[in-house]
């Protein structure tokens, strides 16, 4: 009966352990490991600063951007629709919202590729592209803070002879803002570093359709893959850079609900 | 009211012409010689050999990064441990990072010149088995931790006051409450495994008939000009992914009532 007595102390260390440690081990040998590699031979920084990297590298940046503008304002109406409208086959549009998350990314290119032909090997179709596959961000964050909000500061604002824009503007819109760019983050993170649904549609023309992705795999093909992973570096840094600012709107958000 | 109308017409419209359109055209190119050109273009043995690859990774993956998952939940959650915040930082780190470094840090680990040069796995099955454990590894764990969060500990205390060693304590009480959520985090894991292509792509050599998965297979057809071939693969991973949506849409109530 000595066990029972004390009960905690025992489990508290045999388990712990074993979820600790083998997940820890996992983690090192699945993701840890190869970044190490990956940062262990990124050399050849000449490779980064040539004239085609570095025009690479401004059109994901262009591109990821303008993804996000759309992103905030498309999401935003599309989440509106879901939460505040009531319409047939409601429920339909809202799994459908989903899909870009479950279909494959190759797939998502060579659906676009073969309704929008002209799109080929254009910008606009990278564009398109990476639209598709970051639909579900900003929908799926602002959602829940749309079916959160209470509608009494909003027939407050509608009493005083606010007009629903107005209402809008100055009473909704501050509220979901954090949830808005916290999406818009995650959209702009992820069409960053696409690769499947742009590798059909860009035709990987340097100086012209030829995002960051889709450089490294290039380098990488042609046999330089200390230029890949130097390049692949840069993606990295960006990455991270939005993930950190992932974290900080989360607090906003988080302060916000209090 | 106008303002209403025009709010859901333009949400609407946006989903139609980026997401509905498109795939419901594939589909429709897909079947319009009927059903059997479509089913012997997916059943050439290089189309069989490709889906069986696709789940061979995706049956390795899924159960894998499900065990590490709940492990991991319990780590961050339950347990106190120096570098817990890296650890969930880690965590998070597959769903920012471009498949194609993925592919490539797998590369420089793995391939000539690397660390572990010399065990036959870039180039080859068990590369793209690692790539899709990589790239699918956060999902379980991400969809186990605000439940774990949220049950807290009490009962797990109460099971173990009364005499329950962890192992009990685990299946008892801890694992009814988070089965639903890892049911969820396994859908979605399955969906990101069976689409994954472009770390896939870095790492397997693209042997037909050898290292080909069913995503790779679509953009060989496709860039062979084999448009049938193609567009009938597609529509399988489309399919599965339909699939996987009808999954989530039954799940998520369970999920959230728990």
């Amino acid at each position: 009966m000595a066990a029972r007595a004390e009960p905690l102390p025992g489990r508290a260390q045999a388990a712990p352990a074993l979820a600790v440690g083998v997940s820890t081990l996992y983690l090192s040998v699945v993701v840890l490991l190869p970044l190490a590699a990956l940062a262990w031979h990124a050399h050849g920084w000449s490779s980064i600063s040539s004239p085609e990297a570095v025009a690479a590298l401004k059109l994901t940046l262009l591109l990821s951007l303008v993804v996000a503008v759309i992103n905030a304002v498309a999401g935003t109406a599309i989440a509106w629709t879901l939460v505040r409208d009531r319409f047939f086959g409601q429920s339909f549009v809202n799994a459908l919202v989903d899909l870009p998350f479950a279909l494959p990314t190759i797939v998502a290119g060579l659906v676009l590729l073969t309704l929008y032909r002209d799109l080929a090997f254009t910008r606009w179709g990278i564009l398109a592209a990476l639209l598709f596959v970051t639909l579900p961000f900003v929908v799926r964050t602002v959602q829940p803070m749309l079916l959160e909000l209470d509608t009494e500061m909003e027939d407050a604002a509608a009493s005083l002879g606010a007009s629903r824009l107005a209402t809008f503007r100055r009473v909704i819109l501050p509220t979901i803002l954090p949830a808005i760019l916290s999406g818009v983050a995650l959209a702009f993170a992820r069409a960053i570093g696409e690769f499947g649904a742009v590798v059909l549609i860009s035709g990987n023309l340097p100086f012209k359709t030829e995002v960051l992705s889709v450089y490294v795999f290039g380098r990488i093909e042609s046999g330089d893959p200390g230029g890949a992973a130097a390049a692949s570096v840069a993606i990295l840094g960006i990455s991270f850079a939005v993930l950190l600012a992932i974290g900080g709107l989360r607090r906003l958000v988080t302060r916000h609900d209090r | 009211m106008i303002g209403r109308y025009a709010v859901r017409f333009a949400a609407l419209g946006y989903l139609t012409l980026l997401l509905a359109l498109p795939v419901g055209y594939v589909f429709w190119r897909t079947f319009r010689h009927g059903f059997w050109p479509a089913w012997h273009a997916v059943t050439t043995p290089d189309a069989l050999h490709a889906l069986k690859v696709t789940l061979i990774l995706a049956g390795i993956a899924v159960p894998a990064n499900t065990i590490f998952g709940v492990l991991a939940g319990l780590a961050i959650v339950r347990y106190r441990f120096r570098g817990a915040g890296v650890f969930n930082a880690v965590v998070d780190l597959p769903l920012a990072l471009s498949p194609v470094v993925v592919g490539l840090a797998l590369l420089l680990l793995y391939g000539r010149g690397g660390w572990l040069d010399g065990h036959h796995v870039v180039f080859a099955l068990p590369g793209m088995v690692l790539a899709t454990m990589f790239v699918s590894l956060p999902f379980v764990v991400r969809e186990v931790v605000p439940v774990l969060r949220e049950v807290g500990t009490e009962q797990e205390q109460a099971a173990s006051t009364l005499g329950a060693n962890a192992w009990q304590t685990f299946w008892r009480v801890t694992w009814p409450a988070i089965r639903w959520a890892t049911a969820y985090g396994v859908v979605l894991t399955t969906a990101r495994a069976l689409g994954e292509f472009g770390a896939v792509s870095v790492v397997s050599g693209r042997l037909a008939g050898q290292t080909e998965s069913l995503t790779l297979y679509v953009q060989d057809r496709y860039q062979g000009f084999d448009e049938v071939g193609a567009y009938a693969s597609a529509v399988v991973l489309a399919l599965i992914a339909v699939t996987t949506l009808i999954v989530m849409t039954a799940l998520k109530p369970k999920k959230e009532a728990r």
